[in-house]
């Protein structure tokens, strides 16, 4: 477990040191949100209230799934697993007395937790200075919240692990990558909010894994329980549940892997 | 290494690594899409030795030869489809994990270490990784960055060492845990003549003083001449050659060279039993094929001779006819 401690440490101060990098992670993040916050004003002030998210709902949704953007990492970045697959650098991955899940993990989450410090929090402090943002004001909602934060980062992280790890039996999992981020953006909530979909898609989609990245961490920050179940433990059930799924994946597509390089020499 | 703690005893009697008639194939497939064929080859067929405690064997073999496929199932990376296989006591494959704990590895084109931190902060993972007290992990820290000279370093980000400093963090790296066994996949590929001396000297002083094992594959046969008492050459997945390296050039003799400087520039010399094949200046070196005793007297009583040496065959040349399957060897061979 201390070794796990130990690459959770390094993966911090591993992304601590790309200054620039981050810097201009912010920036984009931040542009992005004020573009999409923008749009989203327009089509409110159309229309005050849809499927029960108004205007300041919405901009807080945008810079709330913003915030998000670096821990769940919907978008990427890929592991860099999948690279040392590729380049059989994985060898050496697996010659040490460690498990690559848990190992991967500790390391994504030390990833994610820089970025929560450096990305998330500068992210929304200027989504909150432009716009009337919709805060909790109490205090176990904040605590939800952060719960909601951490299990996001680990389906994140398991939905990336198995992309990457599709390369065992791809060779290159680029095109995977490409497709899924394409498209879990979408189904996240993080392009648009799922609310302005149909009601029965939404519906649908808000009790898939994408949505338990950014629609349902949203709907815990509002404080909207509509997770069926409802109320905040719902919602962190359903985001429990989906990481248990993915993550159990991850370790039997683990096994396979190593199965299949040892055995075949894949 | 020098220890103020005895070091532990070795715990294997027995050989560290123990391979009987060991084999691997794989299946290809080749030609166009649709019309693709499997072939099966044999990347290792038939392979049997052993090595003891405290032996440094070199494991050379021209690229595709079965080095790679050998090492991988060494340490358990790949599965043996035939024979068996032990080290240290144990199923490599079955064990990896127990195993790793008990061998260091050191990949000359790869790196474990932390690419964006200081090279400390890889060093001190392996603690952890490996389960190692913290005193022993100090002093043992402390004794390698002494040896390898790492204190101008340890602070600085991986990715900005030179080559030579980022093997010698990796040697240290697959060293902190102690070993029995070290095993080493070209160590000194792309290193500089002085790097290379600094890496050899102290694997030498490792398995001097330590009585580590170590077994190194390597294009580089300076590091064999330098290291190994024991040479193992694969070709074509078999053991072509399992002895010490004296035993290696007798097995393979390559003609042997006279240099001879002449008083002044001259034609090429032309005696019996030898051939000119190169001429600079007055220097000229010629091939022998005779008595060399003959030659030389021959020589001197033609020219005027300022000075001769006679070259051995180097460890190169021996080999590269080894992998050629010289006619020579083959003859020799045919008792086997």
């Amino acid at each position: 477990m201390r070794v796990y401690c130990a690459v959770f440490a390094l993966g911090l101060r591993r992304y601590s040191t790309y200054r620039a990098a981050t810097a201009a992670a912010v920036f984009t993040n931040v542009v992005f949100g004020l573009i999409n916050a923008s749009v989203l004003l327009a089509l409110f002030h159309a229309r005050p209230e849809i499927n029960g998210y108004d205007a300041t709902d919405a901009v807080t949704h945008v810079f709330v799934a913003q915030a998000l953007m670096g821990p769940a990492a919907v978008m990427g970045p890929p592991l860099e697993l999948a690279e040392r697959i590729r380049t059989g650098e994985i060898a050496v991955d697996l010659m040490r007395p460690a498990s690559p899940l848990a190992w991967w993990l500790s390391h994504d989450m030390g990833r994610a937790a820089f970025t929560v410090a450096a990305r998330s929090v500068p992210t929304f402090a200027a989504g909150a200075l432009v716009f009337p943002l919709a805060l909790p004001d109490d205090p176990a909602r904040w605590a939800w919240a952060a719960g909601t934060l951490v299990l996001a980062s680990l389906i994140g992280f398991a939905f990336r692990y198995l992309y990457a790890a599709s390369g065992f039996w791809l060779l290159d999992a680029k095109g995977v990558s490409a497709v899924s981020h394409l498209l879990a953006p979408v189904f996240a909530g993080m392009l648009i909010p799922l609310v302005l979909f149909p009601p029965p898609v939404a519906d649908v989609l808000r009790v898939l894994p994408w949505a338990a990245m950014v629609q349902v961490p949203v709907e815990v920050f509002l404080g909207k329980d509509t997770v069926p179940g409802g109320g905040p433990a719902g919602a962190l059930a359903l985001q429990a549940a989906w990481a248990a799924v993915l993550l159990g994946l991850g370790a039997l597509v683990t096994a396979r892997a190593e199965r299949r390089v040892v055995v075949q020499g894949g | 290494m020098p220890s103020s703690e005895p070091s532990a005893p070795a715990p294997a009697e027995g050989p560290v690594i123990d391979a009987r008639g060991l084999g691997r194939s794989f299946t290809v497939s080749e030609g166009p899409l649709l019309r693709r064929r499997r072939r099966t080859v044999d990347a290792v067929d038939g392979v049997a030795f052993r090595v003891r405690p405290g032996e440094t064997v070199g494991y050379l073999g021209p690229n595709g030869a079965g080095k790679s496929t050998t090492m991988k199932m060494l340490i358990g990376l790949l599965t043996p489809d035939r024979g068996r296989l032990r080290v240290l006591g144990m199923e490599p494959a079955r064990h990896r994990t127990r195993l790793a704990a008990r061998i260091g590895i050191v990949f000359g084109q790869r790196t474990t270490l932390w690419w964006d931190l200081p090279l400390r902060d890889s060093l001190a993972l392996t603690r952890h990784l490996y389960r190692v007290p913290p005193r022993d992990h100090a002093r043992r820290l402390a004794e390698l960055t002494d040896l390898l000279e790492l204190g101008p370093f340890l602070h600085t980000p991986v990715r900005q060492l030179s080559l030579g400093q980022r093997m010698r963090g990796d040697l240290t790296a697959a060293l902190l845990h102690d070993p029995d066994l070290l095993v080493l996949d070209e160590p000194t590929i792309g290193l500089d003549v002085v790097s290379k001396a600094t890496i050899r000297a102290f694997l030498a002083r490792l398995n001097a003083e330590r009585g580590t094992t170590i077994l190194l594959t390597t294009h580089d046969l300076g590091d064999v001449e330098r290291l190994c008492r024991r040479v193992m050459v694969i070709d074509h997945g078999r053991l072509a050659y399992d002895g010490d390296l004296a035993g290696l050039r007798d097995r393979a003799p390559g003609p042997r060279t006279l240099v001879v400087d002449l008083a002044e520039p001259g034609p090429p010399v032309e005696v019996p039993g030898a051939r000119c094949v190169r001429r600079q200046g007055p220097r000229q070196w010629l091939e022998l094929e005779g008595n060399p005793a003959e030659v030389i007297a021959e020589v001197a009583r033609n020219r005027q001779v300022a000075d001769l040496t006679v070259q051995e065959p180097g460890i190169e040349g021996v080999v590269a006819r080894l992998y050629q399957g010289d006619a020579a060897l083959a003859a020799a061979d045919g008792g086997e």
